[in-house]
């Protein structure tokens, strides 16, 4: 095995995620310890209200950890400042945009904001960097065209075109599969992985396509009642982490083709 | 954000199309006034004035230049509010502006004669009303401001200027059910909105509060195109919301504030102008279309005033049934071509 230096881009120490209200905190997950590296393919996976989108908001700073600490490149994310923040990390939300009448290149360019002067004007740096990642997404042909006249799979692909624009170390998609058909969930997927590859940046994505995170991640994240666990795919299967992610009344993994079955 | 520079000639077309219609809406009145002296009377001293100058310099013009005010600032208002709250059916005065000002002016009209007497004539006057309807907005706006520094969600604070137009519309009618006629009447009349009631000493005060609005819209525009992509993604860019919102909501209240004070509750330009101007620069770039709107308004507020004045007759009809008569029917046009409204 090649020994690579790694380096870690985020990092979270003893965290519990939930909800505070004034009355009592809603404990969702607690004693998260997990750790991205760079240049890394992370599939987040677990079963519906496991608490992955808590997890990702409270990782991305929209709400907060009710305890531990989250380390984004070695410094505290509570010390972040929001243009900080936005320059190191960047998010592809399950949203739409509000304004469809956008042409794809504005959207890419938006990407461009927490660098661009007062009134929002791009240098030549800012459009070769937008142009980069129109090419590396390849949605190059659509440039011009306005997004209501995109398709989901499309309009996907821009918004992950928007992400690298922003040229952050981090790059934190929610369920980038979702709506889409089974080819595009490959693609976008395969999509994310050959990114990682050529742009060294840290791609991590929650999804329920475990079949297909399987065979692209360099890592993963397995939300499930019983814990956390987090390790390399294979690493993962042999830990049998994937047995306990579903009741198993209905639905079993299989360890040999590394995917779910139906109980007949 | 590219492309700025295919959008000049379009720009030239509007500024040429706004000189002209400026000129015409000068010229036409109860008395036609040939070129000759519309030119001569913007170079003449003021004491050598003939008469027909003097309706220039002292009636027409002001008129002229608060129409362009009233056009562009309730345009750009409603651009920035149907932004700000991703609605195309937004409008300068969803956040309570107008109600606030109506509560102002009808206090005043309405209440006068709970103060009686005196008190009651100098209460009426023109600048009595001007400060009743500012300071009505900027209460409303005020209480709006308050409430939504405390909520997360701008859907919200559309909810809450709702709310608030219904309880001083309330409030007004129980005033207007203990008035008299005679003040009805003068509430009405009121709310027909006027732009010739202006002279020099208002339209300097009112052009130097719309500069200061126009200022705020200047540095909004960042913030305003971050916010196309939604709310989420502006805070995942780094854009500080409710500084923006702030920002964008203090512009708005400047511009459509001032002008309901001065020229009345002026109808459907804030709504319609933004829509007419995507529709033909075909972009919603704020840094293009702040500019568009401006021009739109204007020339639009020109022409509704110029027909307005019913041209050579001693008549004047209400320039807000003129403006509501032209901008219903866009916005019915615009969504039957469109199907649907993008913004």
């Amino acid at each position: 095995m090649k020994i690579k230096t790694q380096h870690t881009i985020l990092k979270t120490e003893n965290l519990t995620i939930g909800y505070s209200s004034k009355k009592e905190d809603t404990v969702v997950a607690s004693n998260i310890n997990i750790s991205l590296q760079k240049g890394e393919l992370i599939g987040l996976v677990g079963g519906n209200g496991i608490g992955k989108s808590t997890l990702l908001r409270t990782l991305t700073k929209v709400q907060h950890p009710l305890q531990g600490t989250i380390i984004l490149n070695n410094k505290d994310l509570k010390n972040y400042i929001n243009l900080e923040l936005a320059k190191t990390l960047s998010l592809v939300l399950t949203e739409p945009i509000a304004s469809k009448n956008l042409t794809v290149f504005e959207v890419v360019a938006l990407g461009r904001q927490p660098y661009t002067n007062w009134v929002g004007n791009l240098s030549e740096h800012d459009i070769s960097i937008i142009n980069t990642a129109i090419l590396q997404t390849n949605i190059e042909d659509l440039k011009h065209k306005k997004c209501f006249e995109l398709s989901d799979g499309q309009l996907q692909k821009v918004m992950i075109a928007r992400a690298l624009a922003q040229d952050t170390d981090l790059i934190i998609l929610d369920e980038p599969t979702t709506h889409l058909d089974m080819y595009h969930k490959a693609y976008i997927l395969k999509l994310l992985q050959k990114l990682t590859k050529d742009t060294g940046k840290t791609i991590l994505f929650s999804s329920h396509e475990i079949d297909l995170a399987i065979q692209l991640c360099d890592s993963m994240i397995v939300m499930s009642k019983e814990g956390i666990a987090s390790n390399s795919p294979c690493q993962l299967i042999e830990e049998g982490a994937f047995n306990n992610l579903f009741p198993k009344d209905m639905i079993i993994f299989d360890d040999k083709t590394g995917s779910f079955r139906v109980k007949k | 954000m590219i492309n700025t520079k295919s959008y000049n000639t379009s720009f030239v077309l509007l500024a040429v199309l706004l000189l002209v219609l400026f000129v015409v809406n000068i010229s036409l009145g109860s008395v036609s006034i040939s070129l000759d002296t519309i030119f001569s009377s913007f170079f003449t001293k003021t004491d050598q004035l003939s008469n027909h100058e003097y309706i220039i310099q002292n009636y027409r013009l002001p008129k002229a230049i608060t129409a362009i005010l009233v056009g562009s600032g309730l345009g750009i208002s409603g651009l920035l509010m149907q932004t700000l709250f991703r609605n195309p059916l937004a409008g300068p005065f969803v956040l309570g502006i107008t109600s606030g000002a109506s509560l102002g002016v009808a206090l005043v009209i309405l209440g006068s004669s709970v103060f009686g007497g005196f008190l009651a004539t100098f209460l009426v006057s023109k600048w009595s009303l001007v400060i009743a309807a500012s300071l009505g907005s900027f209460l409303v706006l005020l209480l709006v401001l308050i409430v939504s520094s405390k909520v997360r969600d701008t859907m919200a604070i559309l909810i809450i200027g709702l709310m608030f137009g219904s309880i001083t519309a309330a409030i007004v009618s129980v005033l207007s059910y203990f008035s008299s006629a005679e003040q009805l009447q003068q509430y009405i009349f009121w709310g027909f909105g006027s732009l010739g009631d202006l002279d020099w000493s208002e339209v300097k005060i009112f052009g130097l509060i719309y500069s200061i609005g126009i200022l705020f819209c200047v540095l909004s525009i960042k913030g305003l195109n971050t916010l196309l992509l939604g709310e989420n993604y502006a805070k995942s860019l780094g854009l500080n919301i409710k500084q923006s919102r702030l920002l964008i909501i203090i512009a708005t209240s400047l511009l459509a504030g001032t002008i309901t004070a001065f020229a009345g509750p002026i109808a459907f330009i804030g709504l319609a102008i933004p829509h007419v101007t995507r529709q033909v620069f075909n972009t919603s770039n704020h840094k293009i279309l702040l500019p568009a709107v401006f021009l739109f308004g204007a020339i639009i507020m020109l022409i509704c005033d110029s027909i307005a004045q019913l041209p050579n007759t001693d008549y004047m009809l209400p320039i807000n049934a003129i403006t509501s008569l032209f901008g219903a029917p866009i916005v019915v046009w615009l969504l039957v071509r469109q199907r649907k409204m993008v913004f």
